[in-house]
């Protein structure tokens, strides 16, 4: 009984035979590449490294020492295994008590505990993807639009668009003021939406900033949190690279920012935030809402059923984060390592003429090629994208997936290999650039300069192939799982 | 800066201030009096035995007794550490191989290797509550509707309908064939749709069923493919419960029926399952979607992301369900163990008289009060419930949760405990049916017989307490937290 696509369409919702995963888009032959031919220092040492995946390996072998020292954390040894069934069973959505307390404890500490959270704030969810869609599901009716600066890591059209309708407006930012968000941008794109009738419920940022690696100053955060009062729209701080930051100018909090006496209506205030960058748990799937609105906290925390923390994972990272020595030094070394991580890679690159924006955040730099483009557009930004991925072998994130305003920049991540393998990022880096003193033209006889690229396979896992890197998972050590999901 | 209510109305979603989320019901009653009077063995014997929740905790001791025994499972052994740190950053969302092969195995034997499943199109969820929601945002559009037979979970207006803005239909199901559902019934609920305008895209049964707890045979299930392939809607099939037919052969899949050289167009099946209550792991999260559409699976997929596992939880369950010696003889005992249980429970019950509808699985009973009611309406109904709630001292749960027709029937969960506080349990209800041979009258004097009683709370967290039970969570074994979820 073979059934057309349209009656396949008709069998399913609009949601799902829609566009609104965001996973069609040319953006696919970076991860192709990676996955069809994946570096590996002794087995595939000419493979394609992936930088393109912002992950935090720096610290894991603190992680190890600690879990080796700690074995009540877990319900599976010998000296936590009385507490399997009781956490088994255990499925009250506000959480286990203990795993709210030590995010709390967590995230005050990760802002030098110049501020503290209320365990009773903190709303489980499926990582800061859900985090992201259940705060537009509690603030937004679709069609209702929130405010983003540019760039913006592409997984936000998915997360708080797709299944919500809700659309996200851009905010303009360019490289003249190193991307700060103007009160002058903001006006311009909330008249914007005015005038096409479109409903502005919010404004979304992202500090530390992803693609960018900067932080946002105080004063800045001040305007924001007066322009959003004035408009009476929400503010979501998405804030899942805080602990991140390895140098000043220092992490402010929004949570910093309304403790002052500053005119703030709280229940406009939303905080994101997750362990899967500061603490390196992308797998663990522990996403967090922190409303300072008592109706927010109550409707996001009913909407948690549908991506709660698993209790498993929930006592380990209770017994982690409340434990105040280890989550001392984990933050002073993560930020430590970070930070020699970071100087070695822009000294490097600065050695060859290649600049990035200054950043002190994040577990990337915002590199500038802009000096490398034919010409300052978005074509001549994938042509030299499609020769850094197959000619340097690097798998990086062209700055059009971030819908940035400017051709030219590529976010590089380096936090998710080891000094080795950094190493060699940086030497191919270097004969690159030592090698095009003139900007790149397209390749014509090569069949990867068609920008438009679309290869067709047959299976439907290979069609999976074809998800653009900015809206897939990160990839997974094993090459056979092509999914990924770029972050 | 306060806001009056209508403000806050303004500021959040539709959804956020409708009351899709099921949970402002006059239901809580019986939660109130368990969290505020909780039976224990001891310190409290004659508190408020919890018996409103299905929870399988009938074979904790094997599982210990495997997890003990192997230690690589977890990651935070000294066996497992050292893959701690792949674990951790593994976000693939297709999921672990390992985890998608171990998954379907065991959903095989549970079904005496009858059937086998594609680990391919296994995809997981936020909970059995994230996989019919993701399921509903896959096949549905806001205002479509699903028919679902009577009695059917509460939760399900929530998981299917509330974000999704999908609704539901019942499908008229009473005692007078044990709540069987006919071809007339389907046809009726089909055409009263079709009458009001509202799209019918699909048919969900819960096999074996909550609450009733029977299965379904294989000519209903023929018939009920047939219905849906005429109409062209969706089977969405609940089998949840799968491992707890006592006697395991006599679940018949859905899987089961469309290998038969049955006219069916596979692409309109699809089944939720969860490891929630066929291993008692409802706090791990496991849910997971399988579909004969393949565009169903890569949709579903993609939405996994708002609600993935953990990986820390699928590399547990990894090592747990690909031990087939293990796992047969956990379904193999389970089945027993549950058999035993509920023989003890009916036999008690009929031998003062207190029959309970025929089945044969699930893990809880339902329980024919009926001749107890003042007059058979719903109001008695309540009146009845309470006096079980307040004087019998036992949390049930009253049909009328379940969008039961006819009053006076209650859910009974018996696998929850242990066998001497089920004894005490036993007691109480022989002893209060054999003292009240009349039928509950309601007591005039007492407060509780108000049956619109929506006590007032001030602070935020009472409030909390007057959800509903069969929209909260199982209760924690800590009374300090009350939210709970009725399953």
């Amino acid at each position: 009984m073979g059934f057309t696509l349209s009656n396949q369409q008709q069998l399913l919702s609009k949601i799902a035979t829609g566009n609104g995963h965001g996973e069609n888009s040319p953006y696919f032959d970076g991860w192709k590449a990676y996955d069809s031919d994946p570096f590996h220092p002794t087995k595939n040492p000419n493979g394609v490294i992936q930088m393109g995946l912002a992950e935090n390996e720096m610290c894991f072998d603190l992680i190890q020492e600690w879990v080796l020292t700690n074995p009540e954390a877990s319900i599976c040894t010998a000296a936590g295994v009385n507490e399997f069934k009781d956490i088994a069973i255990f499925q009250d959505y506000h959480g286990l008590p203990e795993f709210r307390n030590a995010v709390a404890n967590f995230m005050g500490k990760v802002r030098g505990n110049r501020v503290t959270f209320d365990a009773d704030r903190i709303v489980m969810s499926g990582g800061a993807t859900g985090a992201h869609e259940t705060i537009a599901f509690c603030l937004a009716d679709p069609g209702d639009a929130f405010l983003v600066p540019v760039p913006y890591y592409p997984g936000f059209d998915r997360d708080l668009g797709w299944r919500t309708g809700v659309q996200l407006i851009p905010v303009a930012c360019d490289s003249s003021n190193n991307f700060k968000v103007t009160r002058a941008a903001l006006e311009a794109a909330y008249e914007k939406a005015q005038k096409a009738n479109i409903r502005v419920k919010g404004l979304l940022i992202t500090n530390p900033s992803n693609p960018l690696g900067t932080v946002i100053d105080r004063d800045t955060l001040r305007s924001l949190v007066t322009f959003i009062n004035e408009k009476k729209i929400h503010l979501v701080c998405d804030e899942i690279y805080a602990a991140t930051v390895f140098s000043q100018p220092s992490f402010t909090s929004i949570a910093e920012i309304i403790e002052e006496n500053i005119e703030c209506n709280r229940n406009l205030i939303h905080i994101v935030y997750s362990l899967s960058k500061d603490m390196g748990f992308p797998g663990f799937r522990v996403g967090i809402v922190y409303s300072y609105n008592d109706d927010v906290v109550n409707c996001a925390r009913k909407m948690s059923s549908f991506g709660l923390v698993s209790t498993q994972t929930q006592h380990l990272i209770a017994s982690m984060l409340s434990d105040n020595e280890f989550v001392e030094r984990f933050i002073a070394q993560s930020a430590e390592r970070l930070k020699a991580r970071h100087m070695r890679f822009t000294m490097e690159l600065a050695q060859v003429r290649t600049s990035c924006l200054n950043g002190n955040g994040g577990l990337f730099v915002w590199m500038d090629l802009r000096r490398l483009l034919k010409e300052q557009t978005f074509e001549a930004e994938m042509v030299l994208w499609q020769t850094i991925i197959h000619e340097v072998k690097l798998n990086v994130s062209p700055g059009s997936s971030f819908h940035c305003p400017e051709p030219g920049w590529f976010r590089v991540c380096f936090a998710n290999m080891d000094d080795k393998t950094m190493e060699i990022a940086l030497t191919r880096i270097r004969n690159f650039m030592a090698q095009y003193k003139e900007p790149i033209a397209p390749r014509k006889n090569n069949r990867y300069w068609q920008s438009n690229l679309r290869l067709s396979f047959q299976s439907r896992r290979m069609d999976d192939v074809m998800m653009p890197p900015c809206m897939m998972s990160p990839h997974s050590p094993i090459p056979q799982s092509p999914l990924v999901r770029a972050t």
